[in-house]
């Protein structure tokens, strides 16, 4: 399928911040190949023909477990799901002890999403089969970041040189990490946008830029990546009241006319809180490529699971 | 090993208490210190060849958890006492958070009864400041002193009312009894599993500011003052806290102060592997916290160091970083972890690193050990400060084994362990009693 020169050296993708731009790039443009399979009438490829993939969502998902499974089935990968929510610590267990049970189940690739920033990499440390984070805490959603770079770069042409705001819940957010690590190593440069209380300390040393004001945040954007807010953040004091919210980070049509670019993009991870973070009319609106990332979701998952199976193949 | 008579030969014997460096022979007789001087006569007697090694009075680590009783599974009375001995501490205080904690003379007295059993660390309880260390009611300070405990504290928690802690204080030093803080504000630290910065922002993980710290540290400083008590200052670890001691020095309250080999050694930067080995509490800081720490250090802001050994069990630490629970182990690594860290980096000399590890913790607390002198029981520590080593998980004599130091390369070595007399460390390993 990917013809490229470069090998895949990683038994793992467990966040952004380990890929070099290489492996960004391999990723992008497999997914490129991979999106075509969608379309066609049978979707449907062998490249993974007779390989195992354990999907573990210990954290509630519809769209992230759904675009897993769908890339898995339509490379041909047999596919177990587990699903259930909680620590290993609720299930009486240790992360360890899952790690092993699923090893001795000889599965090729654990995908998995859990509430607990690091699960991921515990679990990689005790199984030969490759783990892909689909999500871990607060910590990275690579897949998730591949895909809004791979539909800005194809919207755009281009990621170098952009400028993206990233709005919202920053301190709770994968997304954002992910984003940050993955659009900064592409040259593109990040403004992260919020209030203060949702701003974790010392990000700039990530390489983002950050402002509380939700004009500048816009102004400068050629991309608008928007961010569910969670509601019981309001109870923990972080924000007044949804209302005051809106009024000062919602991103909405008065907002975009009055200062953004005539070519904005804007995107959302989902699950969209309409009226919230973005109004009806935005998220439905002519700028708007929320489903699009969607679509692109699968593609990039499917790239990923074809390249971390050649690792295997390669071993 | 019963030798009534022990000569220890040719070591650089180093006493702060006494003002002695120098080579000597130690004349070891009938469990006290006969004979301190030179060319002491061998005749009959077991010999220990200290030559090129240094002789310090036996260490004290004030800062223990043992688990006994509640957590026998994690560590026991005896088993934190072997390996006290195994890294060099002859007398260790520990802490009350046991289940029951001990906040009444039935529980102090099991702890000293059951460690008197055993011939290993000499074993102080530390009582707890309230009952249960719930926060709400003082314990029987009185009584718990009574029965043998010679400090007090809620260790794992502040007590969070200022008007209570500031009774504790001054009911506590009509006793003379210190009260050692473990200073959080857990509104602020709630939830959190490292460090407040930017490796706590990178990995996604609640964090601790510095702050939920130094808040408390500057509240008991203020009500030791109030109450004209003496506040010792645990675990210090963060550089607001360092600085908050060192003005409280200047202005002549009563304080003294704890740092652990771990804040010394360790950054938050330890936890990006999710090792969860690395979460403690309070948790490992920054460069610039390190640094001020052993600046704190040199310039006797905090004058003891203490290990805050806390065992869990390994099925306990193979879990999600944030649901570990906090603590590693430290009285096998604690030594060697402040040579490289304090004597290696040029810190400290040698003197002051084992008068913090002896004398200071033993005019702290009012124990009577931590010197060399004629007539005292022959508590000895034995280090050889060349010894190369390998902090390997099968050598842990502790129940538990859960050290970020696993697999270390050590230069510098407890090799030998005297108390009252009896030989429990000889080159380097357990003494078969």
């Amino acid at each position: 399928m990917a013809k490229n020169s470069i090998k895949w050296t990683k038994k793992d993708l467990l966040g952004l911040e380990e890929l070099s731009v290489e492996e960004i790039t391999m990723i992008l443009d497999t997914a490129k190949s991979f999106k075509e399979v969608s379309e066609r009438a049978v979707k449907k490829v062998p490249a993974l023909r007779g390989k195992t993939i354990a999907h573990l969502f210990l954290e509630p998902s519809t769209r992230t477990r759904i675009s897993f499974e769908l890339a898995a089935k339509r490379l041909s990968a047999d596919t177990i799901g587990v699903s259930g929510a909680g620590s290993s610590i609720l299930k009486g267990e240790t992360l360890k002890d899952t790690a092993k049970n699923i090893e001795a189940m000889k599965v090729d690739m654990i995908i998995v999403r859990h509430a607990s920033s690091g699960a991921p990499h515990v679990l990689s440390w005790f199984v030969s089969a490759g783990v892909l984070n689909a999500g871990d805490g607060a910590h990275e959603h690579p897949t998730q970041a591949l895909l809004d770079m791979f539909t800005i770069r194809e919207k755009k042409g281009k990621l170098a040189g952009l400028n993206v705001s990233i709005i919202g819940d920053i301190a709770h957010s994968r997304v954002a990490r992910s984003n940050i690590w993955g659009l900064t190593k592409l040259g593109a440069h990040v403004t992260v946008c919020g209030p203060k209380t949702l701003i974790p300390v010392e990000i700039e040393r990530m390489g983002c830029h950050v402002t509380y004001d939700l004009k500048e945040a816009v102004r400068t954007a050629d991309v608008i990546n928007v961010l569910r807010i969670q509601l019981e953040r309001q109870k923990k004091g972080l924000f007044p009241t949804i209302r005051e919210y809106i009024m000062k980070y919602g991103i909405t049509e008065d907002v975009l006319t009055k200062y953004a670019k005539k070519d904005i993009l804007i995107m959302h991870p989902g699950p969209v809180n309409r009226g919230i973070e973005i109004s009806q009319e935005v998220a439905d609106g002519p700028y708007s490529v929320i489903l699009e990332q969607v679509t692109n979701g699968v593609a990039i998952r499917m790239a990923v699971m074809f390249l971390l199976a050649q690792y295997k193949a390669g071993k | 090993m019963t030798e009534n008579k022990i000569v220890i030969k040719n070591g650089r014997v180093i006493d702060p208490a006494n003002k002695r460096d120098g080579i000597f022979d130690i004349l070891v007789d009938n469990g006290l210190i006969a004979k301190i001087g030179h060319g002491l006569k061998t005749n009959g007697v077991k010999i220990i060849d200290a030559k090129d090694k240094i002789v310090t009075p036996g260490l004290i680590d004030i800062h223990v958890h043992l688990r006994e009783p509640g957590r026998e599974d994690e560590e026991t009375i005896l088993t934190g006492g072997r390996a006290a001995v195994k890294g060099g501490f002859t007398a260790i205080c520990c802490m009350p958070n046991t289940t029951p904690s001990c906040d009444d003379q039935a529980t102090v007295k099991f702890i000293i009864d059951t460690a008197k059993k055993h011939h290993y660390a000499k074993v102080y309880p530390i009582g707890a400041i309230t009952k249960k260390r719930e926060g709400k009611e003082l314990s029987e300070i009185a009584e718990l002193k009574a029965s043998g405990c010679v400090g007090l504290s809620d260790d794992g928690d502040s007590v969070l009312d200022a008007a209570l802690m500031r009774r504790a204080l001054e009911y506590a030093s009509s006793f003379d009894l210190p009260i050692l803080a473990h200073c959080e504000d857990k509104a602020l630290s709630e939830g959190g599993s490292i460090n407040e910065g930017f490796v706590s922002t990178v990995l996604g993980l609640k964090a601790i500011p510095n702050k939920a710290e130094s808040i408390i540290i500057e509240r008991d400083l203020a009500l030791a003052a109030l109450a004209g008590a003496h506040i010792h200052i645990a675990h210090v670890s963060t550089r607001e806290g360092v600085w908050a001691i060192r003005q409280a020095r200047q202005k002549g309250v009563r304080v003294s102060a704890e740092a652990t080999p771990h804040h010394l050694a360790l950054t938050d930067a330890c936890a990006r592997t999710f090792d969860t080995n690395t979460k403690v509490n309070p948790p490992l800081r920054t460069e610039d916290d390190v640094a001020a720490l052993k600046a704190g250090l040199k310039d006797g802001t905090i004058d003891i160091i203490a290990s805050d050994h806390a065992p869990h069990l390994e099925s306990e630490k193979d879990v999600e970083y944030d649901q570990a629970p906090f603590g590693m182990i430290g009285l096998e690594t604690s030594f060697a972890v402040v040579k490289a860290e304090l004597i290696d980096k040029k810190i400290l000399s040698w003197p002051e690193l084992i008068a913090k590890m002896t004398v200071n913790p033993a005019r702290m607390l009012g124990l009577p050990l931590g010197t060399l002198s004629e007539t005292m029981p022959a508590d000895i520590t034995v280090i050889d400060p060349d010894e190369e080593w390998i902090y390997t998980r099968d050598s842990i004599v502790s129940k538990s084994r859960n050290s970020p130091f696993l697999n270390r390369h050590f230069k510098g070595r407890v090799t030998g362990v005297i108390v009252d007399g009896r030989i429990v460390v000889e080159h380097a390993a357990m003494v078969r009693l």
